[in-house]
């Protein structure tokens, strides 16, 4: 009992000490939740692949009422803008090579005579796949307004397609994009602050005089990381604040389970910071290592492409990316209103990621040799 | 009449409102070695920086080889080389390409650089480590190679600050050959800030600096006098220590002005007002000796200082001397690869003992002192610290000691409280005996609570550093290099610190450049090369080489292991 009670003592003393290090220094503070705030909102309305005004150019060698009804009906959307009407073929690589349009509709000299023969009238649609997601969404849009155009002339299809998107009843890529962002732009923060927390100590000399005390690794590892996690917390739920009452995406799913799946995550990002933190012999060498690794983790968790897109072996990578599963698990509870049978999957992998990297920190505190 | 290298008028210069230099006026004669010496924060750096045009005055004139700095900076530094307290060396780079760089950045021709290297090199006795990683040298190695790459081009005025702080007595010795001997063959105007005493005696010119204003200047011999007939030496009886009677004479400071430990004696100076009944009382007899420049710069220094030493009623830890061993150290190894830092090495050390560890840059003084506190695990060996095994029982060891490092190493962001509240926690004080304990030490170290610790000046960051390391009162207190960089006058008030708590029973381990400091520590160990060279009693180690004074002592026990070791 005295041994826990003085356990529990220096543990805290140990906390206090950071919470204190990390507040005090007003912009180390604002550090702490500025960004937060503003890469969310900045995300929230920049990175979207969402068309609106998606600019074309029209070649309409017809000039027939069919063409000028589609014409009307791609304008009337909202989501293009017509930037230019073309009158020769030879116009058509300017546009899409400068960038100018997305795409360039065509109506080639016979598509009125065609359909009026009550023959197949193709029309073509030539796309700038530099930019494929944006592209092939633009493509998607040009259909559905031809199959809808097509049903206008009386002549039904034989299947038609109903689309229902579930989720995401708009298909906006926001929704997709910002619950992900409630993972990924707190573990920034944490891994960093967790990998700069003892390589600053050893910089500035202080880590010897706290390995003189009596605390054991563990103590340190505690009072290293509980900090991290908290902070990591706090931003996670600005972010999460933000896209609830903010940008109004309305969330499904159980806010203990969102939290409980964002501590496991939080918890192995911090146990990878202070990994790199105890290798590190001075802050720049941690920062060089957290940024080396940031990349990777966010491009291969699935924040933007799925993992299944990814070579069998990458896909195993993965399961050491603490992102893969914290961006699954929030979005899951967050769009889907999964329950914890649905993602339990989940948390082992987080669960042994930071089984192996926080006890691997502490064993570093002691046995980094410098 | 010689030509003047440097002549300032009614100097000033202040930062945030406090005067660093405050109208000050000097001269400088071409060709000659001037000191400037003064306590922390007298203003030696800034006037150093003055002199090169790194800071702009703001009031007075100043003139640097007949060029008025303020108007002209660039011109000055084409013609000066200045190495700062910190130089800045490319740890990466080797030796030469350290020596390269610097030549390329002040445009030596190449036509000069082979000489020039050549002569630096060999005056450096660099010429073997040219390929060495200058992240690699001992530190007095880096220093070295700093005042060479500081020399790579023939400037008409070199300006040293500090060049031996942290530099053990060997490579000190070797810089200031360097230094006397470019004087002598050059011609070469040197001016250099030094804390120590024996480096000033060797120029033609000493200013003493204090709070801004020079409070005297003159040739050594001059200044010495002005100490003359104050100066004695006294024996104690038998079996006081001489550290304790050089505490009884500090502790009054209304009749001495000074008091240090010399082998087995204490040197005093007396106070010129003393009243001669309360000396007689305080010492039973004493006879007289010949002043020395440290004698003028204490007395100057005491009479300026209107705030009294610090006297020192410490807390004791209940255990007083008893002899018994606290450190048992037997076999000790450590290597790093296939480098022996440290070579079986074993000693003891009794409770209340000061025990000295000295030895040149990289000799494995560091590397040991590190084991003994647990920092560093040894490769083989026995090591047991306040009765505790250091292998099986590393928190409790810690728990029973103390650790001082050599540069501050609290937390410099959070105030005074902070730093002793977080490690009164980290020792397991809690509640009402870690208030007191907090409470009791912002008094006794003269601190302000509220103050950030990184922000205190080197003097206060030194005392809450050894707060921090009494606050859960150890039997054994690790100081590592305390005073290095620390005045004489703040080393005076340190030791008597430390003399008080051996007398409470606290052991002290300590690590020092300076060889006078010796002379508190019961016994000293001297290594070299991971062996243990000499342990003793100082005046056992002082005998044991045949030189009377510690410095001398050092270097000639160093030597002859080493021309030892080469024979071999």
């Amino acid at each position: 009992m005295q041994g826990l009670l003085l356990y529990l003592t220096q543990t805290l003393a140990l906390i206090r000490k950071e919470m204190l290090a990390l507040l005090k220094d007003p912009s180390s503070r604002a550090l702490l939740f500025a960004p937060a705030l503003m890469q969310s909102l900045l995300f929230g309305y920049g990175a979207t692949y969402d068309l609106t005004h998606a600019p074309y150019a029209v070649l309409d060698q017809s000039r027939g009422a069919a063409s000028t009804q589609i014409l009307a009906r791609l304008d009337g959307t909202g989501v293009f803008q017509r930037i230019a009407t073309l009158d020769s073929p030879a116009r058509i690589a300017a546009q899409i090579n400068s960038g100018k349009a997305l795409l360039v509709v065509i109506f080639p000299p016979d598509f009125e005579s065609r359909l009026a023969a009550g023959t197949t009238a193709p029309m073509q649609v030539i796309l700038d796949g530099r930019n494929s997601a944006t592209a092939g969404a633009a493509a998607a849009q040009v259909a559905a307004i031809v199959a809808d155009f097509n049903r206008t002339l009386g002549a039904a299809p034989p299947v038609t397609i109903i689309r229902r998107a579930w989720f995401n009843p708009n298909f906006e890529s926001r929704w997709n994009l910002m619950p992900a962002m409630i993972a990924s732009l707190s573990m920034l923060q944490t891994l960093m602050l967790a990998a700069l927390s003892v390589a600053r100590e050893r910089e500035q000399g202080t880590f010897d005089q706290l390995l003189v005390t009596p605390l054991t690794p563990t103590q340190i590892l505690i009072g290293k990381a509980l900090p991290a996690i908290f902070v990591g917390l706090v931003q996670s739920t600005i972010i999460l604040l933000i896209i609830l009452f903010w940008f109004q995406i309305p969330m499904a799913g159980s806010l203990w389970l969102l939290y409980g799946g964002l501590l496991a995550f939080t918890t192995a990002s911090v146990g990878i910071g202070l990994s790199i933190s105890a290798v590190s012999l001075t802050m720049q060498q941690a920062m060089l290592y957290t940024f080396m690794l940031v990349m990777p983790l966010m491009l291969l968790s699935g924040l933007l492409t799925p993992v299944r897109n990814m070579p069998q072996a990458l896909q195993i990578l993965t399961y050491a990316n603490p992102l893969r599963f914290g961006i699954d698990t929030v979005r899951r509870v967050y769009l889907e209103g999964a329950t914890f049978p649905d993602i339990a999957a989940n948390f082992l992998p987080l669960l042994v990621l930071a089984g192996i990297t926080l006890p691997l920190a502490a064993w570093l505190f002691r046995h980094r040799l410098g | 009449m010689t030509a003047l290298t440097v002549s300032a008028e009614g100097l000033s210069k202040s930062f945030a409102g406090l005067a660093a230099i405050d109208n000050l006026t000097l001269t400088v004669r071409q060709g000659e070695l001037t000191a400037l010496v003064g306590p922390d924060g007298a203003g030696k750096t800034t006037l150093m920086r003055l002199f090169a045009g790194l800071l702009r005055p703001d009031a007075g004139s100043l003139h640097v080889l007949g060029v008025d700095v303020a108007r002209d900076p660039q011109q000055v530094q084409d013609r000066i080389s200045y190495m700062p307290q910190r130089f800045g060396l490319y740890e990466d780079l080797s030796v030469q390409e350290n020596l390269d760089l610097y030549a390329d950045l002040h445009g030596v021709p190449m036509a000069q650089r082979r000489d020039r290297f050549a002569r630096m090199l060999a005056m450096t006795d660099l010429a073997r480590f040219t390929d060495r990683p200058a992240g690699k040298l001992s530190g007095g190695m880096k220093q070295k190679l700093g005042l060479a790459c500081t020399l790579v081009r023939s400037p008409d005025l070199l300006l040293l600050d500090e060049p031996s702080v942290g530099v053990d007595p060997l490579s000190r010795r070797d810089l200031w050959q360097i230094v006397l001997q470019l004087v002598k063959d050059d011609g070469l105007s040197v001016i250099v800030s030094t804390a120590y005493m024996d480096e000033a005696e060797r120029c033609a010119q000493v200013h003493v600096l204090h709070r801004g204003r020079i409070l005297a200047s003159g040739p050594p011999d001059t200044l010495r006098d002005r100490a003359g007939g104050l100066t004695f030496v006294a024996t104690p009886l038998p079996p006081m220590p001489a550290r304790a009677l050089q505490a009884r004479l500090i502790d009054a400071p209304d009749c001495i002005i000074d008091a240090v430990p010399q082998g087995g004696n204490v040197r005093f100076i007396r106070r010129p007002d003393a009243d001669a009944a309360r000396l007689a009382d305080l010492i039973a007899s004493a006879t007289p000796r010949p002043a020395e420049l440290e004698d003028t710069f204490m007395m100057l220094l005491r009479l300026q200082d209107d705030t009294p030493p610090t006297t020192i009623a410490m807390q004791t830890t209940a255990m007083a001397s008893d002899g018994q061993p606290v450190i048992v150290v037997r076999d000790l190894v450590r290597r790093f690869g296939d480098f022996t830092a440290v070579a079986s090495t074993s000693f003891q050390v009794a409770r209340g003992e000061i025990f000295g560890l000295l030895g040149p840059n990289g000799a494995g003084k560091t590397t040991t002192f590190r084991m003994l506190c647990g920092l560093l695990p040894a490769t083989s060996g026995h090591l047991e610290v306040a009765g505790r095994n250091l292998r099986t029982a590393r928190a409790q060891a810690r728990q029973r000691i103390g650790y001082v490092a050599q540069k501050f190493a609290l937390y410099g962001n959070l105030t005074v409280r902070e730093n002793l509240a977080f490690f009164g926690g980290a020792y397991g004080l809690s509640g009402k005996l870690l208030r007191t304990r907090i409470t009791d030490a912002i008094s006794e170290f003269d601190l302000d609570p509220t103050a950030v610790s990184g922000l205190l000046p080197a003097g206060y960051k030194q005392r809450l550093a050894m707060a921090v390391g009494l606050l859960h009162h150890p039997e054994i207190l690790f100081l590592d290099e305390p005073t290095s960089g620390i005045d004489p006058l703040a080393r005076r008030a340190f030791w008597r610190r430390i003399t008080a708590l051996a007398q409470g029973g606290t052991t002290i381990i300590v690590t020092t450049h300076f060889m006078e400091e010796a002379e508190y520590c019961d016994r000293i160990a001297i290594q070299d090369a991971g062996r243990m060279l000499a342990i003793g009693t100082p005046r056992e180690v002082r005998d044991l080489s045949g030189a009377d004074d510690m410095n001398s002592a050092f270097i000639a026990i160093v030597e002859t292991a080493r021309a030892g070791r080469n024979a071999a």
